[in-house]
């Protein structure tokens, strides 16, 4: 862990940006607070669609890459999405190259981007977790990890982020693999996902991220069985901006690593809202399907909040 | 000729010119605030008020329209109501304004030295037709068939968008008695040398594909699928291929129909 990391866990960091956006987190220094939420933003895909104006317009402060696992994943079956009021399920399953073609093809094009690399790793058991930690521990393009939690481990049956003592042991397991910032995205299917913070604090992770999305189902609208391939997904959007503002709420206050915010964050308004219950950064994610540069304007709005804020105060 | 013109980035407000029923279909006009696009790409469109944002309500999400044409500075797409999504797109009229994210995707791509070209579209299928017909008109100089399948008088009012289309309607009221494919088989006895271009439902696209393969006959699919974003960031729109999953907004929306083992696909139109 290097030094600027562990000063980071002072808790002034927890009021927000500085008044010209910069926000440090786990020793980076970031230009605004506003990241991607895993998983909702693929750069490469869209560098084919937009260019190189999306290296020069990036929107986010830091980007956090898609899960990648131990072994090559096609993902769920289709259909994959479900629109419903006021957002959205997904059950997209996880695609991605593995470990060892991440590594060599999204690895050099995702170290391109203008913004600090967070990437996202989950495994299926603790010592596939441990791979994907050790396979990023010495890479300098990598700045941060993020551990995705939000599956069961098979060995136990238990789901990593669920259970205080599974996290625990998690950490336990890849704390020493690797001196980056450790950050676990917490799941709001969990009963008490401030105690799984908590347990994830105190076996020495840098910070911890949530919401995840919320568990949901649809049914087909002719046959009545489920509409997904992979009958149950991930509920994300505006409808679930009020459930991860409480669970912001409740971890910031047990914990005093730095919190990323996020759940249907759409406008800058959202954000502050986020950094006000505690959280350091805030994720926007399903918002970036209906605008590719939402990020951008968000944190727009929110400086916009902040000035307006200033000169009140004057 | 490339099959990309590259999107500006982000989505652009965009002003309605004209909104006009044709037939079942409604014709949406608006200005163009991005490069010209390829034939076959597509656009996400949204109504810029009263669409979600907070709100409890459907739509929440834009909805994937290729182009009908892109004449000038304007884009014309062709709607049909058949959601909330398409419903309050049909309600728009001049003044109103869109958000546009695009041109997206990848379009049609050449036919080949010496193949003829053959469109065959079915309903709300034939607008991307529309725009590479004209197209394939410019720049080979020769001329294409056209081959429309509706399911009645009413939606085959929109052939009059294109140029001396064949038309089959479901019901018999227009042209030939039956579905479009029957037109398909009869075109390519006549010519084996033809590259066939397909947009329609699903069904329609399987049986271009299974007649084209069995055929030996090259063919290009613009397909749907349900689409979340419309460049690659979701995953949600991904067509079963023989290399495995493709996301539909990146690596199509047209396909070749050889790198599929069906064209029936699950979660369109939603």
């Amino acid at each position: 862990m290097s030094a600027p990391a562990r000063a980071s866990r002072a808790r002034g960091s927890s009021h927000g940006p500085a008044p010209d956006g910069r926000t440090s987190f786990c020793g980076l220094e970031l230009a605004h607070p506003i990241v991607n939420g895993s998983g909702t933003f693929d750069a490469i895909a869209a560098r084919r669609t937009f260019g190189d104006a999306l290296l020069t317009e990036f929107p986010f402060a830091a980007f956090v890459s898609k899960t990648v696992t131990v072994e090559p994943r096609q993902g769920n079956p289709p259909p994959r999405l479900w629109e419903q009021p006021g957002g959205m399920l997904n059950s997209i399953g996880l695609p991605n190259r593995g470990l060892r073609g991440f590594l060599e093809h999204d690895l050099p094009a995702l170290a391109e981007l203008p913004v600090p690399l967070v990437v996202n790793v989950m495994g299926f058991t603790r010592e596939e977790v441990a791979t994907l930690v050790g396979g990023f521990a010495e890479r300098e393009e990598v700045a941060a990890l993020e551990l995705n939690v939000s599956c069961p481990n098979v060995e136990t049956g238990l789901v990593m982020g669920a259970d205080p003592g599974e996290t625990a042991a998690l950490l336990a397991r890849v704390r020493p693999l690797t001196t980056k910032p450790l950050i676990v995205k917490l799941t709001p299917n969990a009963s008490a996902p401030g105690s799984v913070a908590e347990a994830a604090e105190s076996a020495g992770a840098d910070a911890v991220s949530l919401v995840n999305t919320l568990r949901g189902m649809a049914a087909h609208p002719r046959s009545g069985g489920p509409w997904l391939g992979g009958v149950t997904g991930g509920l994300s959007g505006p409808a679930i901006r009020t459930v991860a503002l409480a669970a912001v709420r409740d971890v910031a206050r047990r914990v005093t690593i730095p919190v990323v915010g996020m759940g249907g964050v759409g406008s800058g308004g959202d954000a502050d809202d986020l950094l006000r219950a505690g959280a350091t950064l805030v994720g926007v994610g399903t918002e970036s399907f209906r605008d590719p540069a939402a990020g951008t304007r968000i944190a727009a709005e929110l400086a916009g909040l902040r000035e307006k804020e200033s000169t009140v105060r004057g | 000729m490339s099959r990309r013109t590259l999107a500006p980035f982000g989505r652009r407000r965009a002003t309605v010119r004209e909104a006009r029923g044709i037939g079942a279909y409604d014709l949406l006009a608006c200005e163009n605030p991005g490069p010209a696009p390829r034939p076959g790409q597509f656009y996400m469109l949204a109504a810029a008020e009263r669409w979600g944002g907070g709100a409890a309500e459907r739509p929440f999400l834009p909805r994937a329209l290729s182009h009908l044409r892109a004449p000038g500075d304007d884009l014309h797409f062709l709607l049909e109501d058949v959601g909330p999504g398409t419903r309050r797109l049909a309600e728009l009229h001049p003044g109103h304004e869109l958000w546009l994210t695009g041109p997206l995707g990848r379009g049609f791509g050449p036919p080949g030295e010496g193949r003829r070209p053959l469109l065959v579209g079915g309903g709300i299928g034939v607008a991307p037709l529309a725009a590479w017909q004209d197209d394939l008109g410019a720049t080979t100089g020769g001329t294409c068939t056209l081959l429309l399948g509706f399911r009645d008088a009413a939606h085959a009012a929109a052939a009059a968008l294109l140029r001396d289309p064949l038309v089959a309607t479901d019901d018999g009221s227009v042209g030939h008695p039956g579905v479009v494919t029957e037109l398909l088989v009869a075109e390519l006895e006549r010519d084996s040398g033809a590259v066939v271009y397909a947009c329609g439902p699903p069904p329609m696209l399987e049986a271009v594909r299974a007649i084209c393969a069995e055929r030996g006959a090259p063919a290009q699919l613009a397909m749907e699928s349900g689409m979340a974003c419309g460049y690659g960031a979701c995953f949600g729109c991904v067509v079963p291929t023989r290399e495995g999953y493709v996301r539909l907004c990146v690596e199509g929306p047209v396909l070749d129909a050889g790198s599929l083992e069906s064209a029936l696909v699950m979660g369109a139109g939603h």
